[in-house]
């Protein structure tokens, strides 16, 4: 399939429409990305090209690599007028898995002489890794009520500000959320896991701002050089993955009924307008609400630790923005405004300047987007372009993805090794274990500068910032 | 013979059990899942016992469907499985299964497992050993 590839631009490259596609698929690389990615990558972004009701084309980011279904770094949006479909493999087991990002208005060296105590209290009070349970205990209808409450039920709680609602996605709160559509099994997972970092690819980080590219949006974002700031990678922890297994079931079944040709497992999908397209998109709903909560957490709990060893800093919320969700939301195709079922699995949402869904300190620079990299090299902090809207549907990359397997890198690193190499670096790492630290070895991930770079030259993004690690907290 | 392995993914992790009996191949393979949990899972000794029973469309899903609730019920009754006795009759599923308790654990833990995966999926006959195989999800 990669040989068929047309060459649209220096970043983007089309496989035409054929067979059952009812769409072309499109990636957005270099070539040296583009020769990396799987060729399960080109199999799988064909079959999202071939489900019904999916508009002007399937998409590839950067990033992208062999996932369930979709590919990981995939972008799709549906018609629910035109028989579109909602699909497990688009969103994901993690839904709404994100990063948040604060600032905290000290510069580094002001951090730097008390890391270590600050990284071993965050490590006492952050629940990470395997097992591991948070200190809020719900109840069935406590639970019901984060579900649909999303950060809102927190910040109510007393888990951060008020204000930081408007500086997440859906201002904290995921409409359309019905409890009453998630399993018994899959709340109660969660009943002791709100508050929880997890484990994998989860991290929190403390980071430096090394190097300002856009001054007027890095202002907007309200950070400046050397400043330190907070990164919180984690998701929907077990109820996501829950609901993901529920409804590949439920809708392997719907996509029999309806006789849509599932040519992969993970890709099950029903017609939105559906009942159970509904119900999934409702449990779906519920499981960002869930995620959103659980950051707003971690991030109360991560201010109060900060404080307490800083206490001049003042810790502001730049933006909570999440990788695998189906949001309803307004694009133009053909010079007219649709509704649309935007998919993005393990893709940023990266909205341009102007959209009304942006708080009005951001308005006029685009969604801020943290792409994270690894334990010991660099991150970005980019925003949303007018060109990203135009062809993606406001989306980007989300990571730097993973360059060797996690067999490989257990073979090749000892967790001991990679914490006591970076910490000769001067980057402090706390992990829960060492076969995790092991796995996020930094050389097991692709060159993330390469993947902001094609995003950035594309024109889905436009890069604000380059951040560096001090400090990681890995489950 | 081998009763379980890991095998390579890109993002994640394969695991497969093996076994003169279909039964054995699914106690492997969920002997091999835990063993992304717990490095040394074979070393422990459970003090705990559960029943389970799961079942599915066909033998494949039934593979994905018997993993997932060993995590469902791991992560409700907080603890680790190390010991499975697998029945499996057509699509359905029952187990006896043994674990401990994830606060009386005293070995080195590894990483969580999100969710057992369509791919990679297969079940079936090779020689005369049977293999339980898919990816899982950390």
């Amino acid at each position: 399939m990669k040989k068929d590839l047309i060459q649209i631009s220096q970043w983007q490259w089309e496989m035409p429409k054929k067979d059952s596609m009812q769409v072309p698929a499109w990636f957005f690389a270099d070539k040296g990305l583009l020769e990396q990615m799987d060729v399960k990558v080109f199999e799988q972004l064909h079959n999202v090209a071939c489900l019904p009701g999916i508009v002007k084309a399937a998409m590839a980011m950067p990033d992208a690599h062999w996932g369930y279904g979709f590919p990981i770094g995939g972008v799709a949006a549906f018609d629910s007028q035109n028989g579109g479909v909602i699909s497990v493999g688009g969103v994901g087991y993690d839904i709404s898995c994100g990063v948040r990002c604060m600032t905290t208005g000290l510069v580094r060296e002001e951090v730097q002489k008390g890391l270590s105590g600050l990284m071993e209290e965050l490590f006492a009070t952050i629940p990470a890794g395997v097992g591991s349970e948070g200190k809020i205990r719900l109840t069935p209808n406590k639970l019901d009520e984060v579900l649909v409450g999303g950060a809102k039920w927190a910040v109510e709680r007393g888990y951060g500000l008020k204000e930081e609602l408007d500086y997440i996605e859906e201002h904290g709160c995921m409409p359309h959320a019905d409890p009453s559509c998630v399993s018994d099994l899959a709340k109660e997972r969660q009943y002791r896991q709100v508050g929880t970092l997890g484990s994998g690819n989860h991290y929190l980080e403390i980071q430096y701002v090394n190097e300002i590219y856009c001054e007027e949006t890095a202002k907007a974002f309200g950070f400046k050089p050397n400043e330190v700031l907070i990164a919180i990678h984690c998701g929907s922890r077990a109820l996501g993955h829950q609901i993901g297994t529920d409804y590949i079931q439920i809708l392997g079944r719907a996509a029999k009924k309806y006789g849509i040709p599932i040519r992969e497992r993970e890709l099950v999908c029903a017609p939105i307008l559906s009942p159970e397209g509904e119900r999934y998109f409702k449990a779906m709903a519920c499981g960002i609400n869930c995620a959103l909560a659980n950051r707003q957490v971690l991030g109360h709990l991560v201010r109060e630790v900060f404080l307490r060893h800083f206490p001049s800093a003042s810790i502001r919320l730049i933006y909570d923005v999440s990788h695998n969700t189906c949001k309803v939301e307004t694009h133009e195709v053909n010079g007219r405004p649709r509704q649309l079922y935007v998919h993005r699995k393990g893709a940023t949402r990266a909205f341009a300047p102007g959209r009304p869904e942006l708080p009005e300190q951001y308005r006029g620079v685009g969604q801020p987007v943290f792409i994270g990299g690894t334990m010991g090299t660099c991150s970005y902090i980019l925003s949303g372009t007018e060109m990203g809207e135009e062809l993606a549907w406001g989306s980007a990359c989300h990571g730097a993805g993973r360059a060797m397997s996690r067999n490989a890198a257990l073979k090749r690193w000892k967790g001991r090794d990679v914490v006591a190499s970076l910490a000769s670096k001067g980057i402090l790492v706390k992990a829960v274990s060492w076969q995790g630290a092991a796995e996020e070895a930094p050389g097991a991930y692709k060159d993330v500068t390469t993947v902001v770079d094609a995003a950035h030259n594309a024109g889905l993004l436009k890069k604000v910032a380059r951040v560096l690690p001090m400090a990681c907290l890995k489950g | 013979m081998k009763r379980f392995e890991l095998f390579e993914h890109g993002a994640d992790i394969g695991i497969r059990g093996m076994g003169s009996t279909l039964a054995q191949a699914f106690e492997n393979a969920a002997l091999a899942m835990f063993s992304v949990v717990v490095p040394n899972i074979q070393d422990l000794v459970p003090s705990r016992f559960w029943q389970l029973s799961c079942e599915s469309y066909d033998q494949e899903a039934l593979l994905t469907a018997w993993l997932n609730t060993l995590l469902s019920y791991s992560d409700i009754y907080r603890a680790v499985f190390c010991s499975f006795e697998v029945k499996i009759d057509g699509c359905s599923l029952t187990a006896d299964v043994k674990g401990i308790p994830y606060e009386e654990l005293t070995v080195e833990k590894g990483v969580e497992v999100k969710g057992a995966t369509f791919t990679e999926l297969y079940v079936g006959k090779q020689d005369d050993v049977w293999i339980a195989q898919c990816v899982v999800d950390v």
